[in-house]
């Protein structure tokens, strides 16, 4: 089937800002799909309310809009626009509701818009557990048994029927909370009866526990004549239990025989065909480990993380013959891409085995429990590529970032066996680790498998490992055994750590012998058909595939690695503009990058892709092998910048600024050194490395001061001090990882924060435009509400901050992009941080002001001036809108985890809200960050002594509003005492009705809780910002949001007819 | 042990010794499966090759009850890495074993990326496995260059004729080297089917009045079939219903003027997409040939094209015109590979009339 020539003007729905559980995959996949669509001559209209994304660039659809993603707001621009179809299968859940919500209210029926891409009935089919359930059944698919109950009575008679254990799940707690698995009447009633109560609507399912059978997914495509393939089949190393997303993932499955492949895989194309996807979908199944024995758990109707990881182990672009599919193609008339020859309608063979590694914040979130289950945690991941499983398992290691690179990076060896076995019946992110302990203690596969219920292929995968290790640290290091432990990926430093060598001695040793990476191509098809695409992963052992080009200059483009909190999707949409710009002036551009939920890993960004971990022993593969003429790294975050000093001494010139002025930026004495040369004033303060030496800093300054560690992003372990006992903890913790940097610690100054972006070409800088911060400084810039153009500093202040960043430019020779952040107190403007690269801040200031200010960065790097390029110089004309940021948190989904702000970043995305006017553009960015208020219109403000005097006015504005207060003792005292009717309620400790009765009792709106410093979870505070957000209410722990949310909640009728802002239109020079 | 892998154009890889250390020249093919060895080993048409898997991990799941006949066929085993641990509920022992005790000489941690592209870019070449390390180049490639798989149906197919109990149709089915699911997958719809040599003449066949006649997959060159061609004939003339796959399908074609030649590297996986040309549908299918049937000389009058291969454009099936007979050259019994053409059995079941 041809084309359907009807579909001229699409609406493509995005998935929003980056939440835990829906990340950039949904940038990738969408990405993909427009330009997709916009290589058949569809017209694209997109929406997405997260400005960090590609997707929502000018070149990849032809009206963008940065807005709330709401059903009103998309029926205006529907409007608008007046597309023909609507394609909400590529923005994750949140797109697919919206398109159901569209379809059902009738809204796409009477304007004549078609839903592409699925139906309504599709998505209801495998959305609706009822109906889901009764299609499988329909089709002879088994689903584990289950019951939604709202009684203990019925929990346990239906419990009866199906047998122990069962699984528990309370509908509508956010982050599983009040779940569990129960092994015996006892533990049912217990954990039943807490689940009906924290439930909001009194509704608990009880299901057959398939805990520790294998969990299996299969990605599947379908067209609308039928034809269905998979694409690919994937295992997860931990069994049912753990979150496919926060599970250890190979592709293809490696302890499946044909028959258990193939029961699954007609099983997939079954449901996929019974359920009448055109597209793509994801099933995931739980295996019997000792029968034929499965059950379906989820079908996913649409594009998800796990086909943006099929996609990028198999080569097969999911999303793009999605698109393709929609548009009303048939998979036998869609060319493969990568071989160019072959079809759509095949299923790729791999040559090689995938893994996929979580990576999870609990270096972020210290007090979060480390623990796995049913509800992901992890904010990204990497994959590897090699063609033994021990070798893609050590490269996804250490493409992780987190300080691991062996079978030893975790130690267990003070566990006494009893407490080692218990640890092994814990899952967190560090079993593989207890595994390897475990077998290094002689404890047996069999019962490694009993505790874990992982495969034994798998125990004994990490079995050679550790053997290995063994065997380096006692045997000679003959080559043949050198050439064994490269075999399997151990990299150089580990050899040479486990041998007592130098890590220089293991690669001379490599290179006098020949042992050298060979690069091997993903090619979808095992090397039956010649492909096209030069798509990479390093093996050793093997015949090199990968040729040298040469011809045209050449670049390297190091990538950003897993999405963290703190390094985002913001990084890769910098690396991947910085390769296309490179790639319109002619050069040859290579990527390298770990990160298989991104644009930048898709094969057709760069001229060659090289899936590797970005450590500097596999990037000096690919640099001996390619030989670029540069590399940058001021786009690909702090990844990138720490390979700096390896690549010059592998002799790669490094690309625009130096790395001598990168370490100016970054090293205190130096950099002080440049301030009192270009008179910029900064907070007082020193660097110090022991606990001792910050106290006497800390006390020659005065408290409160800021400590941080430097050479990091995100602000990473920054806190602010108040007494010598916190200077003490926070030590502590920054110097649980070995510091190669010193700690800096400065006196805190409480002011505006403010932040620029800026393209220097070493003479001029253009700075599009100043940004504001809601928040007072204290709060981390990521984590803050950020205002352009600047609202409420002065022509004068602006000046200043235009003149400092001048200086900083010049003083560090910047030539591309340098992100400053500044203090404003009164008229006076003091520094705080300097990083003379991209930021996170990038692509919202260059969507909202029209700037392409990566491509301006990559344009002075090559060696052109802003003025040559035509552009002015100094600050841009401010907007004639308001273009709000607001940070995203994804604090449901970790159980644990302290949600109050500080300088330690917490947000995982963002989103924008651009209006006419700064109510409506903070509306929106409410709207957009899901704060849809008021409900119950109660709230609760329990706030810290500084903050009283002001929350005075803020209970007043709220009291406006209609809201009924209640208060903690002493805020209840102060409020009254100051004319705000608060009604006092009972601390947690104190008898009923309490605090903690009114938040589970389902009627608060809102709470308002600014904690005193420290860490200490056993406060109130803590318990009161928990169980608020486990329960989905809106909790604020800054004065300056609650005042923000108050503001836009009073201008919320104003804001009924919201102006649309069509961002590819946006330009202001 | 060392043991080394010597190509007709001279190539020599070196790697592990793994099954039986004897040496053996054959003709080396690769399968790009990435599960189902062990039904790719017990597959009767591999006899008279070597087979390379391009999936790096075999043995994961170790032997299980899955295999496709007998014995293991293939002359050779050719893997970058067999699994040290075997891991299933259904594991009846190792591969390494396996391959020892049916003498099937192998090797092991070689590129085979970088053979299956040698492959690929030459086609099929001969090879020799040998652990030999003295071998001599000069005497070795003269050798190689002559080897011929030959007639190996003889080799393959049963002895004498035994029977699937049934209540429904009855199946006549030709071994030329059957893989066992075939006969499974009538047996299982309900029909009773007796298995007869490769040799058995169509008269002796068509004396049991069986309602259906299967010609099923072998090994080798069809044209080295020149008897089993003179009886298909007869069948093709007895109007009996007729299904044939494979082999099966490239001798009814020969028997009706088609003509068949050799691929430059063959079909061998369970990716292959092939299209139902009256409806248009795409199927994906297991695969195992190296010979395809020439279709320019079909009369259509004779038989028309039923499939097709979606990425090449080969022939893979043939309706007969005016008759009650179609082949196809994938496998629908799978094994290892995809079912979706499952199908092709019901049809042919209701081409006899149907069962019940």
């Amino acid at each position: 089937m041809p084309k359907n020539p009807d579909i001229k003007k699409v609406l493509v729905i995005g998935s929003g800002p980056i939440v835990i559980g829906q990340a950039a995959e949904f940038d990738y996949a969408g990405t993909q799909a427009c330009r997709s669509l916009k290589e058949e001559g569809v017209e694209v209209v997109l929406v997405n309310s997260n400005p960090a994304t590609i997707m929502t660039d000018k070149e990849i659809a032809d009206e963008v809009y940065i807005e709330p993603l709401t059903v009103k707001v998309l029926e205006q621009i529907i409007l608008k626009e007046k597309p023909d179809s609507v394609l909400p299968t590529l923005g994750g859940q949140a797109g697919l509701n919206l398109g159901m919500e569209l379809a059902e209210s009738g809204f796409l029926e009477k304007h004549q818009v078609k839903l592409i891409g699925t139906t309504a009935e599709t998505i209801f089919k495998a959305e609706d557990r009822q109906a889901f359930k009764d299609t499988m059944e329909k089709i002879g698919e088994p689903c584990a048994p289950s019951l939604v109950v709202h009684n203990v009575e019925d929990g346990i008679a239906f419990t009866n029927t199906i047998g122990y254990p069962v699984v528990l799940r309370p509908a509508y707690t956010l982050g599983g909370s009040g779940g569990g698995i129960a092994h015996n009447e006892t533990e049912l009633v217990d954990i039943l009866t807490n689940g009906l109560r924290l439930s909001r609507v009194g509704e608990v399912l009880v299901e057959r526990c398939i805990a520790g059978w294998k969990e299996i997914e299969y990605e599947v495509m379908r067209d609308a004549a039928g034809n269905c393939i998979t694409v690919c089949n994937m295992e997860n190393i931990d069994p049912v239990g753990v979150h496919t997303g926060d599970s250890i993932v190979v592709a293809p499955s490696q302890t499946l025989g044909d028959k258990e492949y193939q029961m699954l895989r007609t099983s997939a194309l079954n449901i996929i065909s019974e359920l009448n996807i055109t597209g793509g979908c994801n099933v995931q199944y739980a295996l019997h480990p000792e029968s034929f024995e499965y059950c379906v758990i989820e079908v996913n109707p649409r594009v998800s993380r796990s086909s943006a990881l099929a996609s990028k182990a198999t080569g097969y672009p999911i999303a793009k013959v999605a698109a393709k599919i929609a548009l009303g193609y048939t998979l036998d008339e869609i060319k493969n891409a990568i071989t160019g020859k072959t079809y759509a309608s095949f299923e790729p063979m791999l040559d090689y085995c995938v893994v996929k590694i979580p990576r999870l914040p609990f270096d972020k979130f210290i007090t979060a429990k480390r623990s796995l289950t049913t509800q992901m945690k992890a904010t990204g991941e990497v994959m590897s590529i090699c063609t033994n499983f021990e070798g893609a398992l050590m490269k996804a290691i250490r493409s992780l970032e987190q300080h691991v690179d062996c079978m030893r990076s975790y130690d267990f060896t003070s566990l006494s066996k009893k407490e080692l076995l218990r640890q092994l019946e814990k899952v967190d992110d560090r079993r593989i680790w207890v595994i390897a302990e475990a077998l290094r203690r002689g404890i047996s596969y069999d019962e490694i498998h009993d505790m874990t219920m992982i495969d034994h292929w798998f125990i004994d995968k990490i079995a050679i490992l550790v053997e290995m290790e063994e065997r380096l640290e006692k045997e000679e290091l003959t080559i043949d055994l050198l050439k064994e432990a490269k075999r399997i990926e151990f990299p150089d430093n580990v050899i040479a750590r486990l041998t007592g060598k130098e890590e220089r001695e293991i690669r001379d040793l490599r290179y006098a012998n020949g042992i050298t990476a060979a690069f091997k191509m993903v090619d979808t098809c095992a090397a039956e058909f010649a492909a096209e695409t030069p798509y990479y992963y390093s093996c050793f052992g093997s015949e090199n595939e990968a040729a040298k080009t040469s011809g045209r200059k050449k670049v390297l483009v190091l990538g950003s690695g897993p999405i963290r909190i703190g390094q985002g999707i913001e990084f890769d949409y910098c690396s991947v503009h910085c390769t296309w710009a490179f790639s319109r002036e002619g050069y040859e551009t290579i990527i390298v990058n770990n990160n298989p939920e991104t644009v930048s890993t898709d094969f057709d960004i760069a001229d060659k892709l090289y899936f590797e971990p970005l450590t500097p022993e596999d990037v000096e593969s690919i640099v001996r092998l390619e030989q670029p003429d540069g590399a940058v790294v001021q786009f690909g975050g702090q990844t990138a910048i720490k390979l700096t000093e390896s690549l010059m001494k592998m002799g790669v010139p490094i690309l625009g600024t130096k790395a001598e002025d990168v370490d100016a930026a970054e090293d205190r004495e130096l950099f002080d050194k440049i301030l009192e040369q270009t008179e910029i004033p900064r907070a007082a303060g020193g660097t110090v490395f022991t606990a001792e030496e910050a106290k006497a800093v800390a006390n020659r300054l005065g408290y409160p001061v800021l400590v941080r560690p430097s050479y990091v992003l995100g602000g990473q372990g920054m806190q602010i001090a108040y007494s010598d006992q916190e200077i003490e903890e926070f030590m502590e913790i920054i110097n649980r990882i070995a510091q190669d940097h010193p700690i800096l610690v400065d006196k805190y100054l409480q002011g505006k924060e403010i932040e620029v972006d800026a393209v220097c070409d070493g003479t001029d800088i253009l700075i599009p435009g100043i940004m504001e911060h809601i928040e007072r400084t204290g709060v981390h810039s990521g984590d803050s509400i950020s205002v352009y153009p600047a609202p409420t500093i002065s022509t004068k202040v602006k000046e200043k901050i235009v003149e400092y960043t001048r200086r900083l430019a010049r003083a560090l020779h910047v030539v591309g992009l340098i992100n400053i952040q500044f203090i404003a107190m009164d008229e006076d403007v003091y520094v705080i941080e300097v990083n003379p690269r991209s930021s996170r801040t990038v692509p919202y200031i260059s969507k909202v002001t029209g700037i392409p200010i990566v491509d301006l960065a990559t344009q002075v790097i090559i060696g052109n001036t802003l003025k040559g390029l035509g552009y002015p110089v100094g600050l841009a004309p401010e907007a004639e809108y308001v273009a709000i940021k607001m940070p995203v948190f994804s604090f449901e989904k970790l159980r644990g985890a302290e949600i109050s702000l500080g300088p330690e970043m917490k947000s995982t995305g963002e989103c924008l809200g651009i209006g006419k006017t700064f109510d409506e553009a903070l509306y929106k960015a409410f709207l957009g960050a899901g704060v849809v208020l008021p409900k119950y219109k109660q709230m609760i403000m329990t706030v810290k002594d500084a903050d009283k005097p002001e929350s005075v006015d803020i209970g007043k504005r709220f009291e406006a509003l209609g809201y009924k207060i209640y208060a903690t003792r002493s805020t209840a005292k102060y409020l009254q005492g100051h004319g705000v009717e608060a009604r006092r309620i009972n601390k947690i400790s104190q008898e009923s009705p309490n605090v903690m009765d009114l938040i589970l009792g389902h009627k608060i709106d809102l709470v308002i809780d600014t904690p005193t410093q420290g860490r200490d979870k056993s406060r109130d505070g803590f318990l009161i910002r928990r169980n608020a957000i486990e329960t989905g209410v809106y909790c604020i722990t800054a004065m300056d949001t609650a005042n923000a949310l108050a503001r836009s909640l009073e201008h919320a009728d104003s804001t009924e007819k919201l102006n649309l802002i069509d961002i590819a239109k946006v330009k202001n020079i | 042990m060392k043991a080394f892998l010597i190509l007709e154009d001279g190539t020599v890889f070196e790697g592990t010794s793994i099954g039986s250390a004897r040496e053996v020249v054959s003709e080396i093919v690769f399968n790009t499966s990435m599960t189902g060895y062990l039904e790719v080993l017990t597959d009767p048409s591999y006899a008279g090759q070597a087979v390379v898997m391009t999936y790096p991990l075999i043995g994961n799941y170790g032997i299980t009850p899955d295999m496709e006949s007998k014995r293991p066929w293939p002359d050779g085993y050719i893997v970058r890495e067999l699994s040290r641990m075997s891991s299933n509920f259904r594991c009846q022992g190792s591969i390494q074993d396996f391959l020892k005790k049916y003498d099937i000489p192998g090797i092991a941690g070689i590129d085979t990326r970088a053979l299956t592209k040698m492959l690929r870019e030459k086609g099929t070449m001969n090879g020799m496995i040998t652990t030999n390390e003295a071998f001599c180049l000069e005497e070795i490639l003269p050798k190689l260059k002559k080897y011929s798989t030959g007639n190996v149906v003889d080799k393959v197919t049963c002895d004498k004729p035994f029977r699937l109990e049934g209540k429904g149709k009855k199946v006549a089915l030709m071994d030329f080297g059957a893989k066992q699911n075939i006969a499974k997958s009538l047996n299982d719809r309900g029909c009773q089917v007796t298995v007869y040599p490769a040799h058995t003449s169509a008269e002796d066949i068509l004396k049991d009045k069986p309602d259906g006649i299967m010609l099923s997959n072998g090994p080798g060159d069809p044209k080295e079939c020149g008897e089993i061609i003179q009886e298909i004939k007869k069948l093709y003339q007895s109007d009996t219903p007729i299904f044939a796959i494979c082999l099966g399908h490239q001798l009814m074609a020969l028997a009706n003027g088609a003509d068949s030649h050799k691929m430059k590297y063959g079909h061998r996986g369970g990716n292959h997409p092939v299209k139902d040309l009256e409806t248009g549908r795409v199927y994906i299918s297991s695969q195992n040939h190296g010979y395809v049937v020439d279709t320019d000389n079909l009369d259509s009058s004779v038989a028309v094209p039923a499939f097709i291969n979606v990425n090449d454009g080969t022939n893979e099936g043939l309706k007969y015109t005016g008759k009650n007979i179609f082949t196809v050259q994938f496998h629908p019994e799978a094994c290892p590979g995809p079912q979706d053409s499952a199908y092709l059995f019901d049809r042919f079941i209701n081409m006899m009339g149907g069962n019940q």
